[in-house]
C-alpha cells in the first residue's frame, strides 16, 4: 500500500504564474491568491490582534465590557439576479452571516452602493426590496448608508459594500482556531448550489439547471445551535474557495488535521453533473446559505437534532472529523477508502477539457 | 485530455445548418453537435467533450462489461467462502 | 444504466484491485497517457490501493504539459493586440509563456475569453464583427473534431473574422518515441479512452506488434482504470503483447468514421515540438493549406517567434517516466507549481506538480 496522499486542488488555476505586481481575477477567487494578498500586502501595515485571528468578523472588547463583532464584505456579483437570489439578499445575508460565525447576534447593517451610470432605477428598486426582506428575516436593520455614482463601463451595474455589527457573549469563544482533536465536522446542507446557478446565470458556459442559489440567513439557525450546546468550537460559511477553503483555514488556524468523508458530502445530483461536465470539484464552490460548524463529539446528535428542526439546517448532516495530524491540512476519505490531500484553491476557478 | 461526460439526448434540431441535440446530464442541460454521431436517436446516450458527442454509448457493450465485473465479484467472494469453511 | 455511478462502485473496484493482486507474480511498470485518467488516478487515490508490484507512470497526456513555450507566446503576441478576443479552453490560461501568461494579459485589459467549446467561440466571432476573434485550438484527437468544425462552420457561415491557433498532438507518435528510447521502463499501456472513442485503436497494434507491448484501451471512471490495469497486468503475465478494448462501450477498433472524415478535411499530418521532449515526427496535425486563411499564426504573422526551455529542466525525462521529479536539481527550488520551469509543473496532472504537493505534505 503506498504511503503517499495524492493531492487534488480541483478545477484550478493549480498552478497560476507568481503574480506579484498586478492585481489579476485570480486574487479575488477567496483561495491561496487572495490569502497571500491579504498576508503579504493588508497584514503588515494594518496589524492588530482582531484583525490577524482571521475570522470571519473582528472581535473586540470596549472598556465597558461589551464585546463586538463586526464584518464588512463588498459584493460584486454578475449578474445582479439570477435564480434563487440577488445582490441585495446577498449583501445583507453575507455580513449577518459573518458576523453570526463568531457567535455574534448581529444587530446593524451599513450599506453603502456604488452605481454605473446607467443602471436602471427599476433594477436599484427590486434591490432595495430585495435587502429589506432579507433584513426583516434576518432582524437586523441598516442605520447608515452611502451612494455613489461611476461612469458607464464601470461597477458591473452595481457594487454593494455592507458592514455589520453585532454583540457577543462575554463567553463565547468561537473562532477557527478552536477546533480540537475528535471534533466533529458539520455541514448545514448541499454544497455547491450557489456557485453554480450564478456560473449558469451568467450564461458564458451554456448550461441549464433548475437549481436555486442558496443564499438564507443563517443567524437563527445559529442561536438554536448556541442554544443546546457551548461545545461548538467553530463556525464558518463556505462561501468563495468553498468548502475545501474553509476547512484548509480551519485546519491551519487551530493546527489540526481534518478528514473528510467523500460518501457524506451532500451535493444535489444537478451540481454533481454541472461539475463533471466542467471539470469542476464541488468542494471548491461557492455557498451562501450553509454553514461549517466544528463541535466536540459529545454534543454532535443535539447539535444535528436541532438543527434538522430549524431553517435552513433541515439537511445537515456530519461529513468529517478533527485529528491531530497531519497538521494544517484537510484530507479527503474517498468512497474507494484510499485517502487524498485537499489542496487550496489556489487561483481563479477553469473549467478544463483534460 | 479528454474530459468526456455521458449525457442522455432528449431533443434533436438544426441549427445553422448542424446537427444539435439537447443533452441532459442528472439535471444539468446543455446543448451539444452530433454531427459526429449521425445515427443518435432521442433517448440515446452520448458521451460529450467540449459540446460535441464523440460517441455513442452501448447499453448491450456496457451491460456486458459490467457483468464480467460482478462475475470477478462473485469468483473472489466463492473463493473466500470457500478457503474460510 | 447512467454510465456513471455503475462505474464508481466500491465493491467492484475492489474485488478487481483483489484479482490484480492475485495475477500479478512480479513487478510491472504501466502508464497511462491521458490527463484525464492521471486525474482519475489521483483523485480517487486509485495507486494506493493498487498491489505494490503495479508501478504506474503517468505519461505525457496532457496537452497543457506538452504545448511547446513558443506556442504560447505566439498565443500570448495575439491576445495582446488590440481588437482581438483571445478565446480558450480554461486549461490553457494557466500555462506561463517566457514573460507573462494570458492572466496578466487579461490584467492589461487583453479581451480573453473562456469558451466551453470551440462553437461558442466561433459565436463570439459572429457577435462581435468589427473584431478578430481567436481560438486557440489545443488537443490530442478527442477534441480535433469539434476544433475543426468550428473552420467548417465559418466557411460554411462566411465567418471571417475567426482564426485558429493550432496546437493538436497525436498520442501513438508519442507512445512510439517512449517505447523507442533506450532507457524506456515502460512495460504496459493504458490507452486514452475518448482518443480511441474517435480515432479507433487499428493504430495501436501495430505499436504492439512493433515493441512486442500490450496496450489495453481504458476509460475513465475508477472501475474502468482498473479494469485497463487487470487485462494489461493479464497480458504482461502471460507474455502476449496484445492490444485489448476494456472500454468497449464508448470504443470501437475503427472508431468514430464522422469525425475522422471532418478531421481529415481539415487538418494534415505535420511534426509537432511537445514540450520537455522535443520534435515528434508525424505526431501533429496542422491545416491543409487550403484552411490556411483560418490560420491565427498567418493572420498575425506571429510564425516567426521563438523561445528557450529552461536548460535545467527534465521534464522530458519525467513524461517518459525515465526520472522522478525528486531526482530534478531544480525541483523545489527553482522550479515549483508558482514559478514552473517546465512543462509537468505547469499542469495540475503533471507529474511534478503532482510531486510537489506530497513532498509539501511530507515534509511538515
Amino acid at each position: 500500500m503506498k504511503k503517499e496522499l495524492p493531492s487534488l486542488e480541483g478545477p484550478v488555476c493549480a498552478l497560476p504564474r507568481s503574480h506579484k505586481d498586478k492585481i489579476v481575477l485570480g486574487h479575488g477567487s477567496g483561495g491561496k491568491m487572495m490569502a497571500d494578498l491579504i498576508r503579504d500586502t493588508f497584514y503588515p501595515p494594518l496589524s492588530n490582534p482582531a484583525l490577524l485571528a482571521g475570522n470571519d468578523a473582528g472581535v473586540v472588547q470596549l472598556a465597558n465590557g461589551t464585546r463586538l463583532a463586526v464584518s464588512t464584505d463588498a459584493h460584486v456579483v454578475s449578474p445582479l439576479f439570477f435564480r434563487g437570489g440577488d445582490i441585495g439578499k446577498l449583501a445583507v445575508c453575507g455580513t449577518v452571516n459573518d458576523v453570526a460565525m463568531v457567535g455574534a447576534k448581529p444587530l446593524y447593517l451599513t450599506a453603502s452602493f456604488i452605481l454605473e451610470e446607467g443602471l436602471e432605477l427599476s433594477v436599484l428598486d427590486n434591490v432595495v426590496q430585495s435587502m429589506k426582506s432579507a433584513a426583516e428575516e434576518a432582524g437586523v436593520e441598516i442605520i447608515s448608508g452611502d451612494t455613489k455614482v461611476v461612469a458607464h463601463g464601470e461597477a458591473d451595474g452595481l457594487y454593494i459594500s455592507t458592514t455589520g455589527v453585532g454583540m457577543l457573549d462575554p463567553d463565547l469563544n468561537i473562532g477557527g482556531a478552536e477546533a480540537k482533536p475528535g471534533d466533529l465536522v458539520i455541514i448545514s446542507g448541499t454544497i455547491g448550489d450557489h456557485g453554480i446557478v450564478v456560473l449558469e446565470a451568467r450564461g458564458e458556459l451554456g448550461f441549464e439547471t433548475n437549481l436555486k442559489s442558496d443564499i438564507a440567513p443563517l443567524n437563527h439557525l445559529i442561536t438554536a445551535m448556541l442554544n443546546v450546546s457551548n461545545s461548538i468550537h467553530v463556525l464558518r460559511d463556505p462561501t468563495r474557495g468553498g468548502v475545501a477553503t474553509a476547512l484548509n483555514e480551519i485546519s491551519k488556524q487551530s493546527g489540526v488535521g481534518i478528514i473528510l468523508d467523500e460518501n457524506s458530502l451532500p451535493i444535489q445530483p444537478a451540481v454533481s453533473a454541472a461539475c463533471e461536465m466542467l471539470g469542476f470539484d464541488p468542494l471548491y464552490i461557492a455557498n451562501e446559505g450553509k454553514l461549517l460548524a466544528v463541535i466536540s463529539g459529545k454534543d454532535v446528535e443535539k447539535v444535528l437534532d436541532v438543527m434538522k428542526k430549524t431553517r435552513y439546517g433541515e439537511n445537515a448532516v456530519v461529513i468529517g472529523e478533527v485529528v491531530d495530524s497531519p497538521r494544517g491540512r484537510l484530507l479527503l476519505k474517498t468512497g474507494l477508502g484510499s485517502t487524498r490531500i485537499v489542496d487550496v484553491l489556489a487561483g481563479e476557478m477553469l473549467p478544463r477539457i483534460c | 485530455m479528454c474530459l468526456g461526460v455521458p449525457g442522455k439526448i432528449i431533443e434533436i434540431y438544426q441549427k445553422q445548418g448542424l446537427t444539435m441535440a439537447k443533452v441532459d446530464f442528472s439535471g444539468v442541460t446543455r446543448e451539444a453537435c452530433i454531427e459526429h454521431v449521425p445515427e443518435a436517436k432521442v433517448g440515446d446516450y452520448a458521451v460529450i467533450h467540449v459540446g460535441f458527442a464523440i460517441s455513442l454509448l452501448s447499453e448491450e457493450e456496457a451491460l456486458q462489461s459490467m457483468e464480467l465485473l460482478r462475475e470477478i465479484l462473485e469468483a473472489g467472494e466463492e473463493l473466500r467462502d470457500e478457503t474460510s469453511s | 444504466m447512467k454510465y456513471l455511478s455503475e462505474y464508481r462502485d466500491a465493491e467492484l473496484v475492489h474485488s478487481t484491485i483483489k484479482k490484480i493482486g492475485d495475477t500479478v507474480s512480479q513487478p510491472w511498470t504501466i502508464m497511462e497517457i491521458c490527463g484525464g485518467q492521471t486525474h482519475s488516478i489521483i483523485r480517487n487515490g486509485l495507486d494506493q490501493l493498487l498491489p505494490d508490484e503495479i508501478e504506474l507512470v503517468h505519461g505525457p497526456g496532457c496537452p497543457v504539459c506538452v504545448t511547446p513555450l513558443e506556442l504560447i507566446d505566439k498565443a500570448l503576441a495575439i491576445a495582446s493586440q488590440p481588437d482581438v478576443i483571445f478565446t480558450s479552453y480554461g486549461d490553457m490560461l494557466r500555462v506561463p509563456g517566457s514573460e507573462a501568461d494570458l492572466f496578466s494579459i487579461r490584467a492589461q485589459g487583453g479581451d480573453i475569453r473562456v469558451v466551453y467549446s470551440p462553437l461558442d467561440a466561433l459565436k463570439i466571432a459572429q457577435e462581435n464583427p468589427d473584431k478578430e476573434v481567436v481560438f486557440f485550438a489545443i488537443g490530442f484527437e478527442t477534441t480535433a473534431p469539434a476544433n475543426v468544425m468550428s473552420i467548417l462552420q465559418a466557411e460554411q457561415l462566411h465567418i471571417n473574422n475567426f482564426t485558429i491557433l493550432v496546437s493538436h498532438v497525436r498520442v501513438p507518435q508519442a507512445i512510439e518515441v517512449i517505447l523507442g528510447s533506450p532507457n524506456n521502463r515502460v512495460q504496459g499501456f493504458l490507452a486514452a479512452g475518448h482518443v480511441c472513442a474517435v480515432m479507433g485503436y487499428w493504430e495501436y497494434l501495430l505499436i504492439a506488434e512493433k515493441y512486442q507491448i500490450p496496450i489495453t484501451v481504458t476509460g475513465f471512471e475508477p472501475l474502468d482504470i482498473v479494469q485497463g490495469i487487470l487485462n494489461t497486468v493479464e497480458s504482461l503475465e502471460s507474455g502476449e503483447p496484445v492490444v485489448k478494448n476494456a472500454y468497449i462501450r464508448a470504443v470501437t477498433e475503427q472508431g468514430n468514421q464522422a469525425a475522422q472524415e471532418t478531421i481529415n478535411k481539415v487538418f494534415e499530418s505535420c511534426d509537432r515540438k511537445w514540450r520537455g521532449i522535443g520534435v515528434i515526427p508525424g505526431s501533429g496535425w496542422r491545416l491543409k493549406p487550403a484552411y490556411s486563411a483560418y490560420d491565427a499564426e498567418l493572420r498575425f504573422n506571429v510564425q516567426t517567434i521563438q523561445a528557450e526551455e529552461s536548460p535545467l529542466c527534465i521534464s522530458g525525462l519525467v513524461l517518459q517516466g525515465i526520472k522522478k521529479p525528486a531526482e530534478c536539481e531544480a525541483f523545489g527550488t527553482l522550479c515549483s507549481p508558482e514559478n514552473p520551469l517546465g512543462a509537468t509543473m505547469v499542469s495540475d496532472e503533471g507529474a511534478c506538480a503532482a510531486y510537489y504537493r506530497y513532498r509539501n505534505h511530507n515534509s511538515r
